[in-house]
């Protein structure tokens, strides 16, 4: 599904004291089946976004269309719940909405809400199970005495069986170990391509960003500040740090680097160990561009 | 000689009888002034470990002592204060109704006068960069900022150490930063033990030493430049080795001797830079 | 984000009623309680309503906050008023509504029984409007200190108290996260049969319980490790402070309450 923003503004409790406005005249365009990392500090409206995906708030100004669904202030498609069935968004610490005595039936909650046969369900079950990274053990037990990563696999899970289109992920590894969020990252990125998916990845991690999505969207007061292919923005060191950003760790490497040797190695995304073999040309005489 | 602030003498603990060990015969010390990193991967032990040094939990072999005391039921509140403990939840760790309220409740704890109180206060807030927000409610601050009050209120009853359990886990990367930043600038100004508990390597590279934890047990034990060089046992217990130690070691497979292992940007590039003149 | 409008109604200020010393507040409100059925003729409403008035006004709280908090209460005060004026038959005739004479002391009854209500509202939410729930529960801590002698918690009430006002926010932000983390799954917190509505509840319920305990649990655990062993050879921060002006106040109430003993009949 196509996402197209146009001209989005909202403002939390307008007309009071309290008056906030979140997003600002925001445009974009996410194309179906892309993966889109959106970055931007605490408070730049990250998560009032997230929440026009599926229909939790209606802009205050302009106009959203999910697909099909167009949402604006007059404006609240029919079947909500349709869209929601088609937007699977998994909040920050997702293990949190855990409520059912197994895992089970957890997992059947969303898909049941939005009436799925019983066969069906079953099937998703044991479908979502192994993607992330979960076995039919599990099943039986309660939610409450898993362990806070195997939570949020459930959480995920209830969330996958859905079967959405897009799939939103807020925060997505927050709390979780290193090797967990290697983990749960490449659980995502797996699920995003067999699905075809259209995912929105809302993170901190600039890492994360330029490893798996395929197009960069940087938020700031509630509006659009840049946009592109990651290796495009995550070069713009000042440019980010004018809102609060850093650069990924690499790519202040290679800037130091090429004050260092006057000599530069562009950022490609490329593995380390191709950086490696570069800074290994640079040191042997050849020249940093290939 | 230095003298030994806290010591574990083959410590093992479990949360009930049918329990698995979450600590398994750990023995280490850590000495005064000195700021120690413990690391591992999530259930690996080491927020336990924080537990026991203030007598939240009690092992069930082995002993453990403070500044020579050791870790009673009895001794708990003597304990209680030298170690001070700032917990991973911003939220769940704020009793006050306002940030001078919180930072309050401790010497409130423990009967400081009320100019006393007054007093610290201002300088604790100051040390931790939030004079500005004494009346502010909690609800107002950023998780950032409530571990910032949570540090000032270890430090308003000047304990010999303060424990940080993982402290900077639910921030974003700027808060992150900034309460990297307030420790440093802690640990700079005022005499004190630091122990950071940690599953994030960028947080262990200013320690003077690390230990590494692995399935309850001490797995390693050296300073972060040593820690840093066993990439691939890191790796085996979950945790992933900083970009810096990535490349140096690419470069070695490369073919780039280098000099040592470099903890950040600079050593490398300097590293480099000496072997580039040579030839 | 509307946490301003949950916690009583506080408005910041800065008067001589926001300063007063919230014991001399809640004591006079007390009082005040008291006295208020004690009025019985037009000059001794006269003489309460003015001092309630000229509290309003020196607290410079903005009347909308006054009205808004009365709201809830402005049906009970009129049906007070139309229950008295059409119960009593005392005085003489004035009109017929229905089949129902209304007398003049009815009006004159329902009158004075609404005002009293509204005095009393008035100045209840005046309490609130100028006194942070913080104040308040120092305060009650320190007008139920005598009872301490009694073994009644007082400490601990007021512990419990200003952890629940510390919480009430926090609490607020994740019944919404979880509403929306559930409205996202497909649950309809708004439509439907009440039976299906009912339901709902309980994937809010279920998470915000156990997240409560957690909290619970932690913050147990972060207070002690921060030394606290209960009320016992603890020492405060915030002290209260019976001042000038709070002499001053108890003195002009004094002189209400025997300007009302003198007036009434």
């Amino acid at each position: 599904m196509d996402i197209t923003f146009k001209n989005v503004s909202f403002v939390y409790q307008q007309h009071s004291p309290f008056a906030h406005r979140a997003l600002d005249k925001l445009d974009l365009h996410i194309p179906s089946g892309s993966f889109v990392a959106v970055v931007g500090h605490t408070g730049s409206g990250k998560s009032t976004l997230i929440q026009h995906l599926n229909g939790l708030v209606r802009p205050t100004e302009g106009d959203v269309w999910i697909g099909d669904f167009h949402l604006n202030a007059e404006h609240k498609p029919k079947n909500m719940k349709e869209l929601r069935s088609k937007v699977g968004v998994v909040f920050q610490y997702p293990e949190h909405q855990l409520f059912e005595e197994t895992v089970e039936k957890d997992i059947r909650f969303g898909p049941k809400n939005f009436g799925v046969g019983d066969r069906e369900i079953q099937r998703r079950v044991k479908e979502v199970l192994p993607s992330v990274g979960l076995t039919e053990d599990f099943l039986d037990r309660s939610p409450f005495d898993l362990s806070g990563g195997q939570m949020r696999r459930v959480a995920i899970a209830g969330v996958l069986a859905t079967k959405p289109d897009v799939l939103v992920l807020d925060e997505p590894t927050a709390g979780l170990d290193p090797r967990g969020q290697k983990e749960m990252m490449e659980m995502f990125y797996a699920a995003h391509q067999e699905q075809k998916l259209t995912t929105i990845l809302v993170t901190h991690s600039m890492e994360d960003a330029a490893t798996y999505a395929d197009h960069v969207i940087i938020l700031n007061k509630g509006t659009k500040y840049m946009e592109g292919k990651p290796e495009a923005v995550f070069v713009q060191k000042e440019a980010l740090q004018q809102v609060q950003l850093d650069v990924p760790e690499v790519v202040r490497f290679l800037d130091l680097f090429e004050k260092k040797f006057g000599m530069s190695i562009p950022y490609r995304r490329q593995s380390v160990k191709d950086i490696a073999k570069a800074i290994e040309k640079v040191m042997t005489g050849g020249s940093g561009h290939e | 000689m230095r003298s030994k602030l806290i010591e574990f003498r083959n410590v093992s603990f479990r949360y009930g009888e049918e329990q698995p060990w979450v600590l398994k015969d750990c023995s280490f010390e850590i000495y005064e002034n000195e700021w120690v990193a413990i690391i591992g991967h999530n259930g690996s032990g080491k927020s336990t470990i924080a537990k026991l040094m203030n007598g939240l939990l009690f092992p069930q072999r082995g002993e453990i002592f403070i500044d020579q005391k050791p870790v009673t039921p009895d001794t708990i509140w003597e304990v209680r204060k030298d170690v001070g403990m700032v917990f991973q939840n911003p939220d769940n760790q704020f009793v006050g109704t306002t940030v001078q309220d919180d930072v309050a409740f401790g010497m409130e704890n423990r009967g400081f006068t009320r100019t006393e109180m007054l007093t610290r206060l201002e300088e604790v807030l100051a040390a931790v960069g939030m004079p500005a927000y004494r009346q502010t409610e909690p609800h107002r601050l950023s998780g950032g900022q409530k571990q910032r009050v949570a540090i000032a209120s270890v430090l308003a009853v000047s304990p010999q150490v303060i424990i940080l359990d993982e402290a900077t886990a639910m921030l974003d990367p700027k808060g992150r930063q900034r309460i990297m930043q307030t420790i440093k600038d802690v640990q700079h100004s005022k005499d004190i033990t630091l122990l950071t508990i940690t599953h994030d390597l960028h947080e262990i590279v200013q320690a003077d030493r690390v230990i590494v934890m692995n399935d309850g047990q001490l797995w390693d034990e050296g300073l972060p430049r040593e820690v840093f060089s066993k990439k691939d046992g890191l790796k085996e217990i979950g945790l992933d080795t900083p970009f810096i130690s990535s490349l140096a070691e690419e470069l070695k497979l490369a073919g780039i001797s280098l000099t040592q292992e470099p903890l950040n940007h600079e050593e490398l590039l300097e590293d480099l830079w000496t072997l580039h003149s040579r030839t | 984000m509307n946490n301003a409008l949950v916690i009583g109604q506080y408005v910041p200020g800065n008067s001589l009623i926001h300063r007063l010393d919230p014991r001399t507040k809640i004591t006079i409100i007390f009082f005040f309680v008291f006295i208020v059925f004690f009025a019985n003729n037009f000059w001794s409403y006269a003489i309460l309503t003015v001092f309630a008035l000229a509290s309003l006004f020196t607290s410079r709280v903005p009347i909308r906050f006054i009205l808004k908090g009365l709201m809830p209460v402005w049906f009970l005060i009129i049906f007070t008023f139309i229950l008295h004026m059409i119960v009593t038959k005392e005085g003489t005739p004035v009109f017929n509504i229905f089949t129902f004479t209304v007398y003049s002391g009815g009006i004159l009854q329902g009158f004075a029984i609404s005002m009293r209500f509204f005095l009393l509202i008035l100045v209840t939410s005046l309490l609130t409007l100028t006194t942070t729930p913080i104040e308040i529960t120092d305060a009650i801590e320190e007008l139920l200190h005598p009872l301490k002698k009694v073994r009644f918690p007082v400490h601990e009430l007021a512990l419990m108290m200003s952890i629940s006002l510390r919480f009430i926010p926090t609490l607020l932000q994740e019944t919404e996260k979880i509403s929306k983390a559930q409205a996202s799954r497909g649950v309809d917190f708004r439509t439907g049969p009440i039976k299906e509505r009912v339901q709902a509840v309980v994937p809010l319920l279920v998470p915000l319980f156990v997240s409560a305990f957690k909290r619970a649990e932690e913050l147990a655990m972060a207070m002690e490790a921060r030394g606290y062993q209960g009320g016992q050879g603890r020492t405060k921060l915030r002290e209260l402070k019976i001042g000038k002006r709070d002499i001053f106040v108890y003195c002009l109430f004094i002189g209400v309450v025997i300007g009302l003993l003198f007036i009434r009949n």
